[in-house]
């Protein structure tokens, strides 16, 4: 079994597409789909994000950080959410980002999310984030 | 389905597109094809072979793209194909041939339609179909070993050789078992249906004990070398969670949820680096899964707010919880674990809740108290054969200070235990004790 992270990636025009889509009718096709999720027994985990207007970026190529408000000026794709799902293979990841109600246009990128497990367990700073994770229920 | 070994190099990756399909799909594939044709053992039987010819196809044209609508319409015309054969062109054949159109029906035509309007599946029945499909596969006329086998495979969508190799028994035998679970079936004329409400609370406890028996076999393998068969429990996991969706009104499938969490969250500490079994009091907790512990007491939550109290599933989690929460095994509350105990055995009784009482009671009262419970399983002939009774006994005897007796029980509960790793740590203990 392994975490897979489904990240939804819109564009400008598919975030118009969803603004014109009456927010009832949203609720109704993305619950349905959540519903699969949980009804399976593989969701982990899931949001979305607010309106990239009204976001801040944060760039580093300058030597001190620059502040712009708004989302990437000329970024293509925009980070809209995710899902992270327990499933047996990346191919079933796939399988499931297949059924999501996605605006056309969009696009979802499939990761794989590593278990702490993973890193060093004898490091200080994995140390300590395996007891916060322990605290607040991550791991 | 068949491994693809052996095969093209682009018969892999179908592959894995045909299984990762298969688990999601299966049992809405095979509900909706029972439903329609009345019979299960041949909507199984149609749905691998187009498990089958997906692997070939796939490989060759690549994945359709409407996966699911291919294999329905796939697994439909060999429906057909099967009628025909028997002759049996009667309202049934009917019914599935439905709007296939003639040429399109005869195997090896045209490629399947996929069109989703093509489904025979009504979204509002397909929980009764899953439901349906999950009491089928766990039907008291089939062997306790069938149940499983067929529930893996037809609910979960595991193929005979996964199953197999999680059971570690050839694939021959998983496949004979699954047929002859489909015969038992047909034999015995079971429909494909809900079990009538009279029946509907025991055929239940037939379903959740299939799962529990998935569950056990992964978190606390009975043969062989490892310890641990996670994945095999993460199985049972994932049907209890589609399970207690689907009947969100029963306690103990919320229960046996809780439980299989619960339990689940200890894994990556119970055993150590080199695969070897660590005791609950040795285990570092801070390894316990602190997400599957939370899930698992808020299923505890939701069977308890359905007031009828918790049922035995519902009991053993709400013990496992008290594990769970605890900081060490000293800090643990053994009284509540007792009480929980108490319970336990009046509504499910066992030599096995016993023995278990008896550890409880050791830790909240001594070992002098708990020992009278065990001298009484022994007098009474229970668990005889079982590990279990001579390692707790020599446990207690051991911290009454009865040293060589001690010794002796935990030698006699190593002949006794079938797991290679928990076998060691029996002798290990016996050692100590010389």
């Amino acid at each position: 079994m392994a975490k897979y992270m489904l990240i939804m990636r819109g564009t400008d025009e598919s975030l118009a597409k969803m603004m014109d889509t009456p927010f009832e009718e949203m609720l109704e096709v993305v619950g349905r789909f959540n519903e699969e999720l949980i009804r399976a027994g593989v969701l982990v985990a899931a949001e979305g994000l607010d309106d990239p207007s009204q976001g801040v970026v944060v760039d580093y190529s300058s030597e001190t950080p620059v502040v712009t408000d708004g989302p990437y000026g000329e970024t293509k794709e925009l980070f809209g959410g995710f899902y992270i799902i327990e499933v047996a293979s990346k191919e079933e990841a796939v399988e499931w980002a297949k059924r999501m109600p996605a605006i056309n246009g969009s696009k979802c990128e499939i990761r794989r999310v590593p278990g702490i497990d993973e890193f060093p367990q004898d490091n200080e700073w994995v140390v300590r984030e395996r007891a916060w994770r322990e605290r607040t229920g991550q791991l | 389905m068949p491994a693809g070994t052996g095969g093209p190099p682009s018969a892999e990756p179908a592959r894995r597109a045909v299984e990762a399909v298969w688990r999601i799909e299966s049992a809405r594939i095979v509900g909706a094809l029972a439903r329609y044709t009345g019979d299960f053992a041949l909507a199984e039987d149609v749905a691998q072979e187009a498990v089958a010819e997906a692997l070939v196809s796939w490989s060759r044209d690549g994945e359709p793209a409407n996966p699911v609508g291919w294999l329905l319409t796939t697994a439909r015309r060999r429906a057909v194909d099967s009628f025909r054969r028997r002759a049996a062109l009667d309202e049934r054949y009917a019914m599935v041939a439905g709007q296939l159109a003639e040429g399109e029906a005869v195997s090896g035509g045209l490629a399947p339609a996929a069109r989703s309007d093509d489904l025979p599946w009504d979204p509002d029945r397909i929980d009764d179909d899953i439901l349906a499909l999950m009491f089928v596969a766990c039907h008291p006329v089939l062997s306790a070993e069938a149940r499983v086998a067929l529930t893996l495979r037809a609910v979960g969508g595991l193929s005979s050789e996964e199953i197999a190799r999680a059971f570690l028994v050839p694939v021959p035998t998983i496949q004979a078992r699954i047929t002859r679970a489909k015969k038992t079936l047909a034999a015995a004329r079971v429909a494909f249906e809900l079990p009538p409400a009279a029946e509907r609370r025991g055929r239940l406890s037939d379903v959740l004990s299939v799962l529990y028996v998935i569950f056990t076999e992964g978190s606390t393998a009975t043969s062989g070398d490892d310890l641990l068969r996670p994945d095999l429990a993460y199985e049972a996991i994932r049907l209890g969670r589609t399970l207690a969706a689907l009947l969100p009104d029963e306690p103990e499938a919320h229960g046996l949820l809780a439980l299989c969490e619960l339990t689940a969250a200890r894994f990556a500490a119970r055993t150590g680096p080199d695969g070897e079994a660590v005791l609950l009091e040795d285990q570092d907790r801070r390894r316990w899964d602190r997400s599957a512990i939370r899930r698992g007491v808020a299923a505890i939550g939701r069977a308890a707010s359905l007031g009828h109290g918790l049922g035995p599933y519902g009991l053993q989690a709400a013990i496992a919880a008290c594990h769970a929460s605890a900081p060490s095994v000293a800090e643990t509350d053994w009284e509540r674990i007792v009480l929980l105990y108490e319970a336990l055995g009046r509504v499910a009784p066992s030599p096995v809740v016993e023995l278990n009482r008896a550890v409880a009671v050791a830790m909240a009262a001594g070992p002098r108290e708990a020992l009278a419970i065990v001298d009484d399983l022994v007098a009474a002939g229970r668990l005889s054969g079982s590990h279990l009774l001579p390692s707790v006994r020599g446990e207690l005897l051991s911290r009454l200070g009865r040293t060589s007796e001690a010794r002796a029980e935990l030698e006699l509960a190593a002949r006794l235990c079938r797991n290679v790793r928990e076998r060691s740590v029996l002798l290990r203990k016996a050692a100590a004790l010389a």
